[in-house]
């Protein structure tokens, strides 16, 4: 019986390592694709194995046919407009469903729980329409409205709110604090798990969207890091470039996974977070 | 400040505290959701029962719209598409993730770097992972066939050929998101009291009954929250299909939220675009309830 349980448990461990092996094959491809001349024969791209003499021309090359700084710039000003004004938006009415008390707010719950379902993505069309009567069409303010309410986060910040027992905020009353003062100087700095988490899904999400700023934008100048890379693999596929097309993606990716393997517990507990819902 | 009597204080802050309070502070929230959430539900209703006449300003309402909407071969075949993708990429993700997380439950350095793997694709933009796959299912060269051709499996046009090319976009589907349901897996399973597999143990279930009796009924709740946000993720992304396939070949690939872009923004068919939202809508509002329903029982079931 051990023999067989031994025999049972060295299967299960070879047959994880098989699908973590095949799961990491298009990233191994990538990173190494990036740093491979590019005069490497074409029947080979496929291989695994690094190169021996590993070159930036990929990387050159990917700069050169698209305006990275500018796609970085526009990215990081879309995440960090919306998480801004998000933070807001969820912080008050987090706050107040987790400790006010006033009619219809069960009511108003389930109005908020709506947009758990019907996620902004399929409205791309109505949206689209209500963009461009308010004169934002081809605007990054434009790519970040949708956002700015957040149902999700609206209820992390309840649920944290709600774990910060209210000996707190009765004894900075007591001092004579406002709520504006409770909710700034007591309930925010205890709540700061929540956010941080909050922010790792929001930036994650908002980093990797593609269709509805392609819907929105036209100008080339306000393209997002997903839109850039879109239009850049087109050119680069036509004309077979797969080392440049490592690079570009190399480029677009690489932020969001170092920071994943940096802060990996935090990027894990905020993820799961986004479960709690 | 300190110095007003902090009765008089207490009271004052009490009447603010009432429902004014809570109304301007969810103001924001409101506005936003209206401007985003609301109207355009309201908009997507009105505009799909419109119907405008070539070339006269007259407007008629009805449900010309819904009508051309199931003439159009395009949007049947995006319905269906939709359908096998959500089943396809649902079934073998969660299977696969719930296999991941308990294989992989246990804290070693082994089970981490397994982990971090199979996580990995999750924090990909689709269009980058849509960019990569451009070349995994590259004919002949690619990947796939470069590594399938030593084990002798001839080429294969992945995405090139109607009858594979939803399945390789399933494939993809999989790769990306596995990873992400299997976090709530290894979560659920934190849950589990270890006292149920020693009970379960003593009682001589073997690992595979342990498995089916304590695990499976216990990570209920958890599997029919992953089911939501799989199907929410089946019906909401379409990256993929925009870079790698456009919906072709020959309408092979079209989903539901792709079939809606192309009229908005290629056939300017306001029309159609609105009622296709109307019924997607209505499909992932109902699905959703239907799936928080065994939910809640699960949850019910477990306390």
């Amino acid at each position: 019986m051990p023999a067989a349980a031994q025999d049972g448990r060295w299967l299960a461990v070879a047959m994880l390592a098989a699908v973590a092996l095949v799961w990491s094959t298009p990233l191994l491809w990538m990173t190494v694709a990036a740093f491979r001349p590019q005069n490497f024969g074409g029947l080979d791209m496929a291989s695994l194995l690094p190169d021996f003499a590993p070159t930036l021309a990929n990387f050159a090359e990917a700069l050169d046919s698209a305006d990275f700084a500018r796609l970085y710039l526009n990215t990081l000003a879309v995440c960090a407009g919306i998480l801004s004004v998000q933070l807001a938006t969820v912080t008050l009415a987090g706050y107040a469903f987790a400790r006010l008390q006033f009619r219809g707010r069960d009511l108003v719950f389930y109005l908020f729980l709506l947009q758990l379902m019907i996620v902004p993505p399929v409205l791309i069309v109505p949206n689209l329409v209500t963009i461009v009567g308010l004169g934002l069409y081809d605007t990054l303010l434009a790519v970040m409205a949708p956002y700015f309410a957040s149902a999700f986060g609206v209820f992390l910040m309840r649920q944290t709110f709600r774990t910060i027992p209210r000996d707190f905020e009765e004894a900075a009353m007591v001092e004579g604090a406002n709520w504006a003062q409770i909710v700034w100087r007591v309930l925010v700095p205890l709540a700061r798990p929540g956010m941080v988490a909050f922010a790792i899904v929001s930036v994650t999400a908002h980093w990797n969207e593609f269709l509805w700023p392609l819907m929105v934008i036209s100008n080339p100048d306000n393209h997002t890091l997903t839109i850039g890379l879109a239009s850049f693999t087109r050119g680069a596929e036509s004309a077979s470039q797969w080392g440049v097309i490592a690079a570009g993606t190399f480029l677009v990716a690489a932020p969001l996974l170092a920071a994943f393997t940096l802060f990996q517990r935090q990027f894990v507990n905020s993820f799961l977070f986004s479960g709690v819902k | 400040m300190v110095e007003t009597t902090a009765e008089m204080g207490m009271e004052a802050r009490w009447t603010w505290r009432g429902p004014s309070l809570a109304w301007a502070l969810l103001a924001p929230s409101l506005l936003f959701l209206l401007l985003f959430t609301y109207w355009p539900i309201a908009q997507s209703l009105a505009q799909a029962m419109r119907i405008e006449t070539f070339g006269s300003d007259a407007v008629t309402w009805g449900f010309g719209n819904f009508e051309r909407l199931f003439e159009d071969a395009s949007f049947r075949r995006a319905a269906t598409n939709n359908v096998v993708y959500a089943a396809g990429t649902m079934l073998p993700s969660i299977a696969l993730a719930l296999a991941l997380a308990v294989g992989l439950q246990e804290s070693t350095r082994f089970n981490a770097t397994l982990r971090a793997v199979v996580f990995f694709p999750v924090l990909l933009p689709l269009v980058a992972a849509a960019a990569l796959f451009l070349f995994v299912f590259l004919p002949g060269i690619g990947l796939l066939d470069y590594y399938l051709g030593k084990l002798g499996v001839g080429r294969t046009n992945w995405i090139g050929d109607p009858d594979i090319a939803l399945w390789s976009l399933i494939g993809l589907t999989v790769w990306k998101n596995a990873g992400y349901y299997m976090l709530f897996f290894l979560a659920g399973l934190q849950g589990i009291s270890t006292d149920l597999y020693e009970a379960a143990r003593l009682e001589g279930a073997g690992a595979w009954g342990r498995f089916r009796r304590v695990t499976l009924p216990l990570l209920g709740p958890t599997t029919a929250f992953v089911a939501v946000i799989a199907l929410i993720n089946a019906v909401t992304q379409v990256d993929h299909v925009v870079v790698l396939t456009k919906g072709g070949p020959s309408d092979s690939t079209n989903l539901m939220l792709f079939y809606i872009y192309q009229q908005a923004h290629e056939n300017y068919d306001y029309g159609k675009a609105a009622a296709a939202t109307v019924l997607s809508l209505a499909a992932l509002l109902t699905l959703s309830a239907l799936s928080l329903r065994t939910l809640e029982r699960g949850v019910h079931y477990e306390s």
